[in-house]
């Protein structure tokens, strides 16, 4: 089976820092991987390389056969690559209804109007759809500010896959958001997804999340991958458990 | 060779107005994140100041006509003393959470009520204060006359930029303010009274541009509307040195100082917007001006 | 919020009140009524800027172009239609913000501001100076024709100009609120709150200041070349940064939620200025300024906000998450 994502050599300093060493990954078509690292291992810039946020030293990303190393974010997501963030990027002024309508708007093929009113038929449909999705009906016409965390995260990630990405990144998705609550985030974020077959990639620290919904892990320590594998292989891995999780035998 | 000359002399004496001018803004912003427009009124007090108060003392010929120039510096630590915590505790502060250019814009509402403030305690006619200036007698240099004032100038602009970089690099307070400068929150954790800084380094500021305005007004006549050019002249030497640079300002009054000498020499039909000239040229090339101390907001 | 239609029905009753109410005023406020709608054109550009995240200190620049390209098409080409000139003003300033467009691009915050300012007094400097385009004294202009009526009469004048004016602001008004209703005007919003989150979903931040940017030109142009044709005299003031922060100063006072509250705040602005500059030269500067320090910090959304409904803001989640139906977290995996 054709990969769908594969970089190659990719390679990152900043200074004297080296934050992504040779990573040479393979990812399949709706493939679930996990990567979990402790802070400052490499998740993160491996995340920003892909995405388009950091321009790699070396090496490629190569999405369904195309190089997109080193393009603006604009650009990587117009081929189908999508993230959430770790702090929620929302439109703070803006209720999470509006919020989803730009990233409906924007993905629409249509482009956006400035004629037609922003709650037009055309949009309407795919609101609906994915408020219910992601359980944010009752949230619709709040204000942000006032969003608890773990409603925030799911607006975060609804914007994230308006236009059914073939890649999506999910930045710690449930960071911040209080332990009793993570598995349900989770549920309704994965649930959101069926029927899509989107390669999804999440950064986690949980190992609790990370063994439930993850059929992959990859382990970062130093800018390099140290394991790859199913969770259990990773998570028994003696270095993962000296480097990462810290749970020794 | 004597033209040279001439724009040189003429250059550096408006380079070290420039610079005792426009420091103050420079520190100001980089303290308190807070692009003054208020900063020209701010001079323009510290000028009718100065010449109400040299009025005063040549008028009644208080005492030896060199002590003047201390009761003139002595306008400009009024000045700043009485207006400087009045502003940053009561009007400033109110504005601290919001967005920089909200900021910008309580400034140039501070600037409207100052300069109306002006007018109503000084009035509309211009004030004089020559007699300092005539003090120091001439200079003769290369063949032209300078007033010995204007080196005078220099000197202060020199001891005013040497004593600021000591401050600032060599005592703890200087230090505790550099680090707010870099770092408000971080410094804050650390236990520096960050509001105490900030009264401190805007009452600073005030000073600096009342002590312009005190030993420019014997220079010229004091009247309403000398504020305007001192904000504009400010703005750009503050944002071609870099937003919140000491060393910038100074690197910044020198060249400005010199392209307005040279263009009042060479071509008089360029002196108004030879400055801004110069500025969008800088900031076209390198955005944060030329001593990086804040940011550029780029996408 | 009205439909489009509604929007476009209001316009012209609008219109059709300000017709008549220019009938029965004395000519005295048909004057002031007329430059303060030209200049709320120009404060409404500001605001379409502002919506985007970015506040120019240098509109007067295209509020100057279009002042000028009237007042040098009346002397020099002997162009007299009112309509013609605010069309040739409009177009002058918006070709003028495509030059200085790449110039700005990508600057935000504090530079931007201070750029434009630039850009406004290399104007002033230029103009200033050229004698041929009336240097500080600058060029008179006499009564425009309207699509070939000719006024008879000083009065007359005023009325048809006052009349094109309100039409005009009219037309602007409708088209901007229908904008600032649609996806794009909500894409303003987005790009002034995250644009590192507008770039991620696909669209250009860029892309975004540069459409609010041209219109921000256009409306300057079309409200300088009115305000050319009403006080019948152009000089480099007009590019001057005090009447740039004129400006910013009215947009700040109507926020950028009501298109109306643009207008009523300008009339409210001339009003106040030509009684004050009357009685009370040497204060109302100062009132102006303690006005401005209140409306930022009791309406930081301006008077607009007085018009519009508060946000809904009543969320009051105390912080759990709770999707329906909730499924219980398991103990173990598989």
């Amino acid at each position: 089976m054709t990969a769908l994502l594969e970089t190659s050599g990719l390679q990152k300093s900043f200074g004297a820092v080296v934050a992504a060493n040779d990573i040479s990954v393979a990812a399949r078509r709706g493939e679930r991987l996990g990567l979990i690292g402790n802070n400052g291992a490499g998740k993160t810039t491996f995340v920003n390389l892909v995405t388009g946020y950091l321009k790699p030293d070396a090496g490629r990303v190569v999405l369904d056969g195309l190089d997109i190393a080193g393009l603006a974010p604009r650009r990587v997501r117009r081929h189908g690559v999508s993230r959430s963030f770790q702090i929620p990027q929302l439109f703070a002024s803006l209720t999470p209804e509006e919020n989803l309508l730009i990233a409906l708007g924007i993905a629409s093929d249509d482009g956006l109007s400035s004629w037609q009113p922003a709650r037009s038929a055309a949009m309407t449909a795919g609101l609906e759809d994915l408020l219910a999705r992601f359980r944010l009906r009752e949230y619709r016409d709040h204000s942000i500010a006032a969003l608890p965390g773990g409603v925030r995260k799911l607006v975060d990630v609804a914007m994230a896959v308006t236009h059914r990405p073939k890649l999506l990144l999910l930045d710690e998705p449930t960071s911040g958001v209080a332990a009793e609550e993570k598995f349900a985030l989770m549920d309704v974020i994965m649930r959101a997804l069926e029927g899509s077959d989107a390669t999804v990639l999440f950064v986690e620290h949980d190992m609790e999340i990370v063994g439930r919904y993850a059929e992959r892990v990859l382990a970062f320590y130093e800018g390099r991958i140290i394991a790859d594998g199913t969770p259990d292989a990773v998570l028994g891995n003696a270095d993962v458990q000296r480097y990462v999780t810290g749970m020794t035998p | 060779m004597n033209l040279a000359a001439a724009i040189f002399v003429d250059g550096l004496i408006d380079a070290s107005w420039l610079f005792i001018v426009a420091v103050g803004l420079t520190l100001v912003f980089g303290v308190l994140n807070i692009l003054n427009f208020a900063h020209g009124s701010l001079y323009a007090v510290g000028a009718y100041t100065a010449a109400s108060a040299a009025g005063w003392y040549y008028g009644g010929q208080i005492g030896p006509p060199f002590f003047g120039y201390f009761v003139m510096l002595g306008a400009a630590l009024l000045v700043a003393v009485a207006i400087g915590p009045l502003l940053e505790r009561g009007v400033l502060r109110l504005f601290y959470r919001r967005d920089e250019v909200v900021l910008v814009l309580v400034t140039y509402a501070l600037f409207l009520i100052l300069e109306d403030a002006t007018k109503l305690i000084w009035g509309v006619d211009p004030y004089y204060a020559y007699e300092p200036y005539g003090l120091l007698g001439n200079v003769s240099l290369f063949g032209l006359s300078y007033v010995g004032y204007d080196f005078a100038l220099i000197a202060l602009a020199l001891v005013t930029g040497i004593l600021l970089w000591l401050g600032l690099n060599r005592t703890i307070t200087g230090k505790v303010i550099l680090a707010v400068i870099h770092d408000r929150d971080m410094s804050g954790a650390m236990g520096v009274n960050v509001n105490r800084v900030f009264v401190l380094a805007f009452t600073f500021g005030v000073f600096l541009a009342a002590l312009g305005g005190a030993f420019t007004a014997p220079k010229i006549s004091v009247q309403p509307g000398i504020s305007i050019s001192v904000i504009l002249l400010s703005f750009a030497v503050v944002v071609i040195g870099g937003l919140g640079s000491v060393e910038g300002a100074a690197i910044a009054a020198l060249i400005v100082g010199l392209a307005r000498s040279a263009a009042i020499h060479l071509m008089p039909w360029a002196e108004l917007f030879i400055v801004y000239l110069v500025m969008a040229l800088v900031l076209a090339l390198r955005p944060e001006g030329l001593f990086q101390r804040t940011t550029l907001r780029k996408i | 919020m009205a439909g489009r239609l509604g929007i476009l029905a209001a316009a012209l009753a609008a219109f059709a009140a300000l017709a008549l109410l220019g009938r029965v005023l004395p000519n005295w406020f048909v004057l002031v009524a007329t430059l303060a709608f030209a200049k709320g054109l120009v404060a409404l550009g500001l605001v379409v800027l502002m919506r985007g995240g970015l506040v120019s200190f240098g509109q007067g620049i295209f509020f100057c172009a279009g002042a000028y390209a009237a007042g040098l098409a009346m002397r020099s080409l002997g162009v007299d239609d009112a309509v013609l000139l605010l069309i040739l003003g409009g177009v002058a300033a918006l070709i003028l913000g495509l030059i200085i467009a790449p110039l700005l691009a990508g600057y935000r915050g504090i530079f931007f501001a201070t750029l434009t300012l630039a850009l406004s007094m290399i104007a002033y400097g230029i103009l200033d100076k050229t004698y041929s385009l009336g240097g500080s004294d600058g060029i008179n202009l006499h009564e425009p024709s309207f699509l070939g009526y000719h006024p008879p009469t000083p009065q007359a004048v005023s009325y048809a100009l006052y009349a094109l004016t309100s039409l005009v602001t009219v037309i602007a008004a409708a088209l901007c609120r229908i904008h600032f209703d649609s996806l794009r005007g909500l894409l303003s919003l987005a790009a002034r709150d995250n644009e590192i989150r507008v770039e991620y979903l696909g669209a250009s931040v860029r892309r975004v200041s540069g459409v609010n940017f041209a219109i921000a030109a256009l409306l300057g142009g079309v409200g300088g070349a009115l305000s050319a044709l009403s006080l019948g005299h152009i000089d480099p003031d007009f590019t001057f940064w005090t009447t740039s922060g004129e400006f910013v100063f009215l947009a700040i006072l109507s926020g950028y939620a009501s298109v109306t509250a643009v207008f009523v705040s300008s009339v409210i602005v001339e009003l106040v200025r030509s009684f004050s500059s009357q009685y009370f030269p040497n204060t109302w500067q100062g009132a102006l300024g303690i006005f401005l320090l209140l409306v930022i910090l009791f309406l930081p959304q301006g008077l607009g906000s007085l018009v519009q409904r508060r946000r809904r803001s009543q969320g009051e989640s105390e912080g759990e998450l709770k999707p329906a139906p909730a499924p219980v977290p398991a103990e173990t995996s598989q």
